[in-house]
């Protein structure tokens, strides 16, 4: 694999990303208004329930929601390049198509790690207290974790569809449940089987509890089982994106 | 032969191109110009029959196949997001040339294609006629032996056809690049090309120079002849999902 390829195909995303300013002022306002509406919100109600207070809760959720909708948006940017067409650039180029599905997946994972941290500052900012510095490193390898393999994921069905048509069905029925039944908005203890069940199969769960107990503390499921579900979770979507990709027919 | 489920887009092609000849690849819409240049070009693998680019096959040697030529799409396949200059040091690093030479090498073929000035600004400023002009700078950059050349006027004003065709008939002069380029408009395939062949149902039905061509249907001009050849039906080209999408795609560029 060349590295010179991964690092041009990298420095792509980030001059990109770097360009959109409208999409990076844009894409702050969902995480913001979650945090203010629901985090404000509902604040009284959950602290009424014994739960203490819900922005410390709640702002782990929001920041991997950040990561989840960059992320799989990054991946499905993919048919955006098969439609400009650059797409094919890379793929007549002597290259294998292993490295430009690397190179790729790590510009769009990098770009919505940097969503994620921005939005985490914005939490810190709103009131959010993680109980130390030393909980950054932990919380950052979980968000890199759930930044890659969504990306990959997304890499993955955009590989197989032609055009934009079928974005909406995977924001409704895959990205948008996973999103709200991953525990991001509640608690996971104590909800009836039927959620709870759906939640332990949610690859976000096990994303939101990582970063929630590396900031909080607390985990649901447990430090190592979040990071071993992860890295299995992720390598699949990994090895299951390139050999999309590999597939990718012009 | 390639086909595609029932339908059969290219059955009976068979060519030589000389090397460093200009040869242009003529037929109406659907004839299958485009599938037969995916399978010179390493995109298509032929459902049977065999394909040679100078010595090799791209279905087994692709990698080694793509280092030979350079390619300008039908529709653009430049990063818009990017500057002129980021998008041909992006194909210099996806071709792997060496530092030293790269941005030499940029320079000359900025300056050649009188895109110099304009290098650091983004391709989505570009006119149409900028864009292809870099597009066929990019593709060489990595100093191809062959460059193809998809209908790379379509859309241009006269002038910049013109331009364009005085540019790669010098390359062809003097460094020796073998052509091979698809056009729907014969008057260019006439002046540039040394050989055509027309290509029609996906089967080539005319091979020779404009003049054999011509002298075959006894008939006045290309234009003329390829009609003799091909008929004057107009040919259906189903509308695909891309195809749809590319006009969407427009409808947003157009917009911005």
């Amino acid at each position: 694999m060349t590295l010179g390829v991964v690092w041009a195909l990298w420095l792509r995303q980030m001059k990109r990303y770097a360009r959109s300013r409208a999409r990076i002022v844009g894409s702050l306002g969902q995480p913001l208004l979650f945090l203010v509406a629901l985090g404000f919100g509902f604040g009284p109600v959950f602290q009424r329930a014994g739960q203490g207070d819900y922005i410390q809760f709640l702002a782990p959720g929001v920041i991997c929601m950040t990561i989840l909708f960059t992320a799989i948006f990054n991946g499905i940017e993919l048919i955006w390049d098969r439609q400009f067409g650059f797409l094919k650039e890379t793929l007549v180029a002597p290259v294998p198509r292993l490295t430009i599905m690397v190179g790729r997946t790590l510009g769009g994972a990098t770009v919505s790690l940097i969503q994620g941290v921005v939005v985490a500052v914005i939490c810190l900012v709103a009131g959010f207290r993680p109980i130390g510095l030393g909980a950054m490193p932990e919380a950052f390898v979980f968000m890199a974790l759930v930044a890659l393999m969504f990306t990959a994921l997304g890499t993955a069905m955009a590989s197989v569809m032609e055009d934009f048509q079928g974005f909406q069905l995977v924001m409704n029925f895959l990205v948008m449940p996973t999103f709200f039944l991953s525990g991001a908005l509640f608690p996971l203890t104590n909800v009836p089987p039927l959620i709870g069940g759906i939640a332990a199969v949610d690859p976000l769960s096990y994303g939101v509890d990582g970063v929630r107990g590396a900031l909080t503390g607390v985990f649901h499921f447990g430090v190592a089982t979040d990071l071993v579900v992860l890295v299995i979770l992720t390598s699949v979507c990994l090895v299951a994106g390139s050999y999309l990709f590999s597939r990718i027919q012009l | 032969m390639k086909t595609f489920g029932d339908i059969t887009a290219v059955r009976d092609v068979s060519f030589a191109v000389e090397a460093g000849e200009m040869f242009a690849f003529l037929g109406p819409n659907g004839a299958g110009k485009t599938t037969t240049i995916k399978m010179l070009t390493t995109l298509l693998t032929p459902t049977s029959g065999s394909v040679e680019v100078d010595g090799q096959d791209p279905a087994t040697h692709a990698i080694s196949v793509r280092r030979k030529f350079g390619i300008v799409f039908q529709d653009p396949s430049l990063d818009q997001e990017l500057t002129a200059a980021e998008n041909m040091r992006l194909h210099a690093a996806l071709y792997a040339v060496p530092k030293t030479a790269r941005d030499d090498r940029i320079e000359r073929l900025l300056k050649l294609f009188e895109l110099w000035d304009r290098r650091d600004s983004l391709v989505k400023q570009f006119s149409g006629g900028m864009r292809r002009r870099l597009e066929i700078a990019r593709g060489l950059l990595h100093t191809p032996k062959i460059l193809f050349l998809d209908e790379p006027t379509l859309g241009l004003d006269p002038q910049t056809r013109n331009q364009l065709w005085v540019l790669v008939r010098q390359l062809n002069e003097q460094e020796g690049v073998t052509i091979f380029l698809t056009t729907h408009y014969m008057d260019e395939a006439e002046r540039v090309a040394q050989r055509i062949a027309i290509i029609d149902h996906g089967a080539i039905v005319a091979e020779g120079s404009a003049a054999a061509l011509k002298e075959r249907t006894s008939t006045g001009t290309l234009e003329e002849a390829f009609l003799a050849l091909t008929g004057t039906t107009i040919r259906e080209e189903p509308g695909s999902g891309l195809d749809q999408m590319r006009n969407m795609a427009k409808m947003w560029s157009g917009r911005r």
